[in-house]
């Protein structure tokens, strides 16, 4: 095999989802400005991908306006992302809803800052449950990716897309105001061509809308379904594809947790934090891993149970009042002790802050 | 009993090819079935049927994908316009329209509205102004005449209490994005020929990449104003016509 030169380049995460969305040859992009990610949609308005890839850019009125836009270019198969933050994503609550309950793929970036309410531009994991246990009205679950890196927020874009499509699911990756901000070096991906309109037309035929040909019936996006019965049996086809995603799609990265006596419990930018915790712990004789989940949904429940059979303890460790700390006890079920340990506000701890909270609340106890 | 055979030369009207065998579930009377037919119309009879995506609305027509034999998207209440934009930018060769209730374009889509036609986008927004919220039961809709009774102005509607009622197709002509803007009605067959002739045209504007139009149709909901089809029709000519003048708006040629 030919030796590809690797594009290396020094970059924020949220330059990056541009880049990343250009090089994976997405189809589109629809936002509305808010810190701490507008750079997303400036990036994007500097490199023109539609001069080259002919990939379209649009600044909406609004959230609402740019969710229902992706809405649109992703019932007519089309690769399309949106990004916003806290705030934003509340307002696009009903049209991801929408999303999931017409099985739509598309993918949807949330660089997450404090609240509630208006709240701060500094970052926060306060968006957990949002992301996770709903957001929008109804039985749905958005697949869900915590990069705690530039160049997971590269590599995610084409991950999430890969996941919508698989799966006919609106992806989510849920970053932060510290990932999305930082710089860090990356490896760019090679640019990828954009699938013709043929291709979409063979791939997506059962149910893109992008004009009825004469040897196919119509096909109609929609969520509704006034008939009780065969609006349950929708809801039951949609509790499988979440069951199957539980199967195959968990995804986690264990850190020296194969001898730990403790576990620390932690995604995305905490998750960099508590890996410095676990070496100032290990200098110190004490025996503690890190599970970081990288799928929040599907969440690394069997991983975590299995831990849960031989280790003394676990410190859900997220910038917020606890949330994520909830999935942990679940997947525990009562096998060992569960804390939960956050700063909010935009505040963000530091890795012996974290070994603090640990001894006072596990090891010391 | 024997199936009768008219000759095509005696053929006066016939449904079109586009529209579906499904039994409409609109109400006897109601505007919106005779406004998909002539839509039907105008695409089979342009030979866009192929390249033509509707947009349907939250609100009595949320089921035009049962009936126009397309492909459709059905929106969130009010984002029709947000969709319709977003399928237009990726298939610019595509025919795309919204259809739309007053409640779903001029209320709680309004902002929607506003901005597909101040960017120019290239699709047609079908206006039905029954002034009316049908399919929620009939509650003031933004388009509400003055002193009009509905289930949520009970004693009619009062500015000092609900505000007054407002016209959207006059605000967006003041919008450089817009290039046809026109209001129609379909309560008699001569109105139901000059609807049809504007949708055609609408169509045909965003076709040719000119901007943005609005066709309203000035419409009945007989079963919201609690009145019979032959009523409803009486009372849209005396009260919805004075306030909501037909014609062509605004028109760039
Ligand atoms: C977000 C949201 N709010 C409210 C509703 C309830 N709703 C459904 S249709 C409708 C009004 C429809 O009125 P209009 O747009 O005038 O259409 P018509 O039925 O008169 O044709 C409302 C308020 C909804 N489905 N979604
Ligand atoms: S409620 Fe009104 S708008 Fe709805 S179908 Fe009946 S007559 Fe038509
Ligand atoms: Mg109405």
């Amino acid at each position: 095999m030919a030796q590809q030169q690797q594009e290396v380049k020094l970059m924020k995460g949220n330059e990056v989802i541009a880049h990343a969305a250009i090089r994976f040859g997405c189809d589109a992009y629809f936002g509305y400005p808010i810190t701490p990610q507008s750079e997303v949609m400036e990036t994007l308005m500097e490199l023109k991908p539609w001069e080259t890839t002919g990939m379209v850019v649009l600044q909406a009125e609004s959230e609402i306006s740019s969710i229902n836009m992706v809405y649109g270019a992703a019932a007519t198969g089309k690769r399309v992302l949106t990004s916003s933050s806290s705030p934003g994503i509340s307002l696009m609550a009903e049209g991801i809803s929408y999303i999931a309950g017409a099985e739509l793929p598309c993918l949807i970036v949330n660089c997450q800052r404090g609240g509630p309410g208006l709240g701060t531009i500094q970052p926060s994991q306060g968006d957990y449950f949002q992301a996770c246990k709903g957001g929008g009205h109804g039985d749905y679950h958005l697949i869900v990716l915590a990069p705690n890196s530039v160049q997971e927020m590269h590599d995610f874009v084409k991950l999430g897309l890969d996941l919508a499509f698989k799966y006919r699911n609106p992806a989510m990756i849920l970053a932060d105001g510290a990932i999305g901000q930082m710089m860090e070096k990356v490896v760019l991906a090679p640019q990828q061509p954009r699938r013709t309109n043929e291709e979409i037309a063979a791939e997506c035929k059962e149910w893109a809308t992008y004009g009825k040909p004469a040897d196919r019936k119509r096909n109609v996006v929609t969520s509704l379904e006034l008939q009780s019965e065969a609006m349950e049996q929708i809801n039951l086809r949609l509790n499988a594809k979440y069951r199957t995603m539980e199967e195959n799609e968990v995804r986690y990265e264990a850190i020296e947790c194969d001898d730990a006596d403790y576990v620390l419990v932690a995604f995305g930018s905490s998750a960099r934090i508590c890996s410095a915790t676990v070496e100032m712990a290990r200098a110190e004789g004490l025996r503690v891993g890190l599970l970081r989940p990288i799928t929040l949904y599907p969440f690394p429940t069997r991983p975590i149970a299995e831990l849960a059979k031989r280790v003394k303890g676990f410190l859900s460790v997220e910038l917020n009042a606890g949330q994520m700390v909830e999935d942990v006890r679940l997947a525990v079920n009562g096998a060992a002790p569960v804390e939960h340990y956050g700063r909010q506000g935009g505040m963000i701890y530091s890795p012996d802050e974290v070994l603090a909270a640990l001894k006072q609340k596990l090891i010391k106890a | 009993m024997a199936e009768v055979e008219i000759k095509p030369e005696n053929r006066v009207y016939g449904k079109s090819p586009l529209i579906t065998d499904n039994v409409m579930h609109y109400c006897p009377g109601c505007s919106h079935g005779t406004v998909h037919k002539l839509v039907a119309e105008v695409i089979d009879e342009m030979g866009i049927a192929e390249r033509t995506i509707g947009i349907s609305p939250v609100g009595c027509a949320v089921f035009a994908y049962n009936y126009i034999d397309i492909d459709w998207i059905e929106a969130a209440h009010g984002r029709a316009c947000a969709v319709a934009t977003a399928v237009k930018r990726l298939h610019p060769e595509n025919m795309v329209f919204t259809y739309q209730g007053d409640g779903d374009l001029s209320a709680i889509g309004t902002a929607e509205t506003i901005h597909a036609a101040a960017r120019g986008e290239n699709i047609v927004a079908i206006y039905i102004n029954n002034a009316i919220y049908g399919m929620t039961g009939g509650q003031m809709a933004p388009t509400t005449l003055i002193g009009m009774k509905t289930a949520t102005t009970p004693y009619g509607r009062d500015p000092r209490l609900n505000g007054y009622p407002y016209k959207i197709a006059e605000m967006l002509t003041h919008l450089d994005g817009t290039a046809y803007i026109t209001r129609q009605s379909v309560h008699t067959p001569a109105n139901v020929r000059k609807c049809k002739r504007a949708l055609r045209k609408a169509f045909e504007t965003a076709m040719a990449g000119k901007g943005f139009s609005l066709v309203e149709v000035v419409s009945t909901c007989n079963s919201g104003w609690k009145m019979s089809p032959v009523a409803a029709n009486r009372w849209l000519e005396e009260n919805m016509l004075p306030f909501y003048p037909l014609g062509d708006i605004k028109c760039n040629d």
